[in-house]
């Protein structure tokens, strides 16, 4: 996994609540393999039309856009599906930050096990964020992981709360797994007084 | 003393193996389902070098991508779908897993098949590839879907690191009036709370109407939970769930089963437990409900109307109404029971039980679907059940398909779609633009509700089909 410690970026808004993860990646992609590739297929049926042919009207397809590497969303972002491939499509793409009011619960954690960093500011905030981007579509966002700060194109720079167990995985860049596996011996302990306690399982 | 403690606050606190001074826990996981969708997940854990650390704790059985008019492997004739039920089969036989394939009668949607084989027992923490875990909750146990590379985590170490949700509780009181089901309890709260009203929480449903329903409609009503965006939903424990689950094929027996009673009885929630949220629903209020939007808080009495942008709170909300009604072709203040539907799908891990095929069969017999239709058990056995009861023959006669077990419809991902354009009555959980098929109107509803709108080719209110015909 790639590390997370500082990006400055081109951004592009999307401010349409409750972007599920149907939408993000549809169903019908998901056989794939994760070392597929899957930037093309992110938000298929929103950038392509029936024949395949861009959309000019969504905001990736515009080259102001086209190389933004944070997303600026709107609440309930990722929800639905706990289909993690959402998370890869937009990683593949190159996204490595999404900011928005609120997440989908699952695509949130998924998030963290891909290195990409969901970002909850208020709501009001967000709205702002995205209408300068709209304002001015080639302005950057600077996230910087280490000091939990959003930097927006109008100078006004928020914190944000994360995990500080996420934070430490992001900003290394490992997942989990190697970490919890380091405590095979509390699991294996754990394991032996719960199942004298719940013999029945 | 202990302090007062919630169902959720008990399962948690007896799962935690470690607690990082930031919070972050690393819970035990009792049951880990996998499915035809895991296969990702697997291919992590090889490049690891790793293996599944509780091959015991583990089931598996395909459900996604299954074909719903044979279940012969050979009938897949897509490849892409195929190979991912052959990698399901081949990675639960590498490791050991205890596999309901696709020719064994118990293989079905892993969250009818978990409750169905008794794997789903009160005071557990399950966990699944697939956000419709929570369905399990209603048997008193912690259940929470993940993404692939927490499935590969669970398959590795039989934990995963969560950081504590807090309480909400659910209070539905009262009667439910007749015609009035499971889903309709659950649409109308969405409709309340929003699809992101459960958000950070942990969802427990309580009062006179979740007791009174049997344990059929409690696991709807969790089902649903995710799409209210909490994290679980759970029932607490009661007679009606150690009468479900006594003499199920993987519940405890005999002196197990004694001591396992008297564990689950101490899980309810203590009656000064406190809850960071609570909301209170009327049961009498409650109407079949059907939703009319792009998400399942879009939901509506079927006596009510399209709504009126122009009526919405705020610019932002009536921005989202017009996108919905766009999407869905529907004009404002059209009555619910005037949109004509071109298809129904009974089915899905929200409803595709036996109860729910008999509701549906109870509104069918003897009359006659006018737009095509298909029936999905949820899994080999509710199938077999059904026959047994002769439903199979009720839809036959209604023109409804009759099909073998699967995830089929609610998700497309086996190729039973809904074509562009088209408008599905549907019993599943998800109206999501796309959900069912690209350019795909989904209504969801009950399967009553379902029922009623095959026989009258638009949204109907099923009070109206209450007697034989």
């Amino acid at each position: 996994m790639e590390p997370f410690i500082r990006l400055e970026t081109v951004a592009v808004p999307l401010g349409v609540p409750n972007i599920d993860t149907d939408q993000i990646i549809p169903a019908r992609f998901l056989w794939r393999k994760r070392h597929d590739g899957w930037g093309h297929l992110l938000f298929h049926d929103l950038r392509f039309d029936d024949a395949g042919a861009p959309k000019p009207d969504f905001a990736l397809n515009q080259d102001a856009y086209r190389n933004a590497r944070v997303v600026v969303a709107d609440r309930n972002f990722g929800c639905g599906s706990s289909r993690e491939h959402a998370v890869w499509a937009l990683y593949d793409f190159g996204i490595r930050a999404v900011v928005a009011p609120s997440f989908g619960d699952i695509f949130f954690n998924n998030s963290f096990q891909n290195g990409l960093l969901p970002v909850v500011l208020p709501a009001q905030r967000v709205a702002a964020l995205r209408a300068a981007l709209e304002r001015s579509p080639e302005s950057h966002v600077a996230i910087d992981l280490v000091s939990q700060t959003v930097a927006g194109p109008d100078g006004a720079i928020d914190t944000f709360e994360i995990d500080p167990f996420r934070k430490e995985c992001l900003l290394a860049g490992t997942d989990d797994i190697s970490f919890t596996l380091g405590h095979r011996d509390r699991i294996a302990e754990f394991e032996k007084t719960y199942e004298a306690k719940v013999s029945w399982l | 003393m202990a302090a007062p403690a919630t169902l959720f606050d008990k399962i948690w606190s007896s799962h935690a193996v470690l607690v990082r001074p930031d919070g972050a826990t690393l819970l035990h996981i009792d049951r880990h389902f996998v499915h035809d969708g895991s296969g990702n997940a697997f291919r992590m854990l090889k490049e690891k070098g790793l293996a599944v650390r509780r091959p015991d704790r583990t089931f598996a059985t395909p459900d996604h991508y299954v074909p719903t008019l044979s279940h012969d492997l050979a009938s897949i004739n897509e490849p892409h779908r195929r190979a991912v039920v052959e990698d399901l089969e081949a990675n639960a036989k590498i490791a050991s897993l205890t596999l309901f394939g696709l020719n064994d009668q118990r293989q079905g949607i892993v969250h009818v098949v978990g409750p169905e084989q008794g794997l789903s027992q009160p005071g557990m923490i399950i966990v699944c590839g697939d956000s419709h875990t929570a369905t399990h909750g209603a048997l008193g146990a912690l259940a929470f879907g993940i993404g692939a590379s927490e499935v590969g985590h669970v398959l590795a170490t039989q934990t995963l690191w969560q950081r504590k949700p807090k309480n909400m509780r659910i209070v539905v009181d009262g009667m439910l009036a007749p015609g009035v089901h499971a889903k309709d309890v659950i649409l109308a709260i969405l409709a309340r709370i929003g699809a992101a009203g459960g958000a950070g929480h942990v969802i427990e449903y309580a009062g006179s109407t979740i007791r009174a329903l049997g344990i059929e409609g409690r696991l709807t009503i969790c089902n649903m939970s995710i799409e209210a965006g909490a994290r679980a939903g759970m029932v607490a424990p009661d007679d009606a769930t150690f009468a479900y689950l006594r003499g199920r094929p993987y519940a405890p027996e005999g002196a197990d089963w004694d001591a396992a009673l008297a564990y689950w009885g101490s899980l309810p929630s203590d009656a000064d437990a406190r809850f960071d949220r609570e909301v209170h629903v009327d049961a009498a209020e409650i109407a079949p409900m059907v939703t009319w939007g792009t998400s399942p808080e879009a939901a509506a009495p079927i006596t009510g109307r399209i709504p009126n942008p122009a009526n919405a709170p705020d610019a932002a909300r009536r921005d989202s109404i017009l996108r919905a009604l766009s999407y869905m072709d529907l004009t404002p203040g059209t009555p619910l029971t005037e949109i004509a539907i071109d298809r129904v799908f009974i089915g899905s891990c929200t409803n595709s039980r036996i109860e729910d095929l008999r509701v549906a069969a109870k509104v069918l017999d003897g009359r006659r679907a006018v737009v095509p239709a298909m029936a999905v058990p949820g899994s080999g056995l509710v199938k077999a059940q059904a026959e047994a009861e002769g439903l199979d023959g009720i839809f036959r006669s209604a023109g409804v398909a009759w099909r073998e077990a699967g995830c089929s419809m609610c998700v497309g991902m086996n190729g039973d779609l809904v074509a562009p354009g088209e408008r599905c009555a549907s019993t599943s959980n998800r109206n999501f633009v796309g959900r069912q098929g690209r350019g795909a109107r989904t209504h969801l509803l009950s399967p009553a509700m379902a029922a009623a709108a095959a026989v009258a080719g638009r949204l109907a209110d099923v009070r109206q089909f209450a007697t034989s015909p």
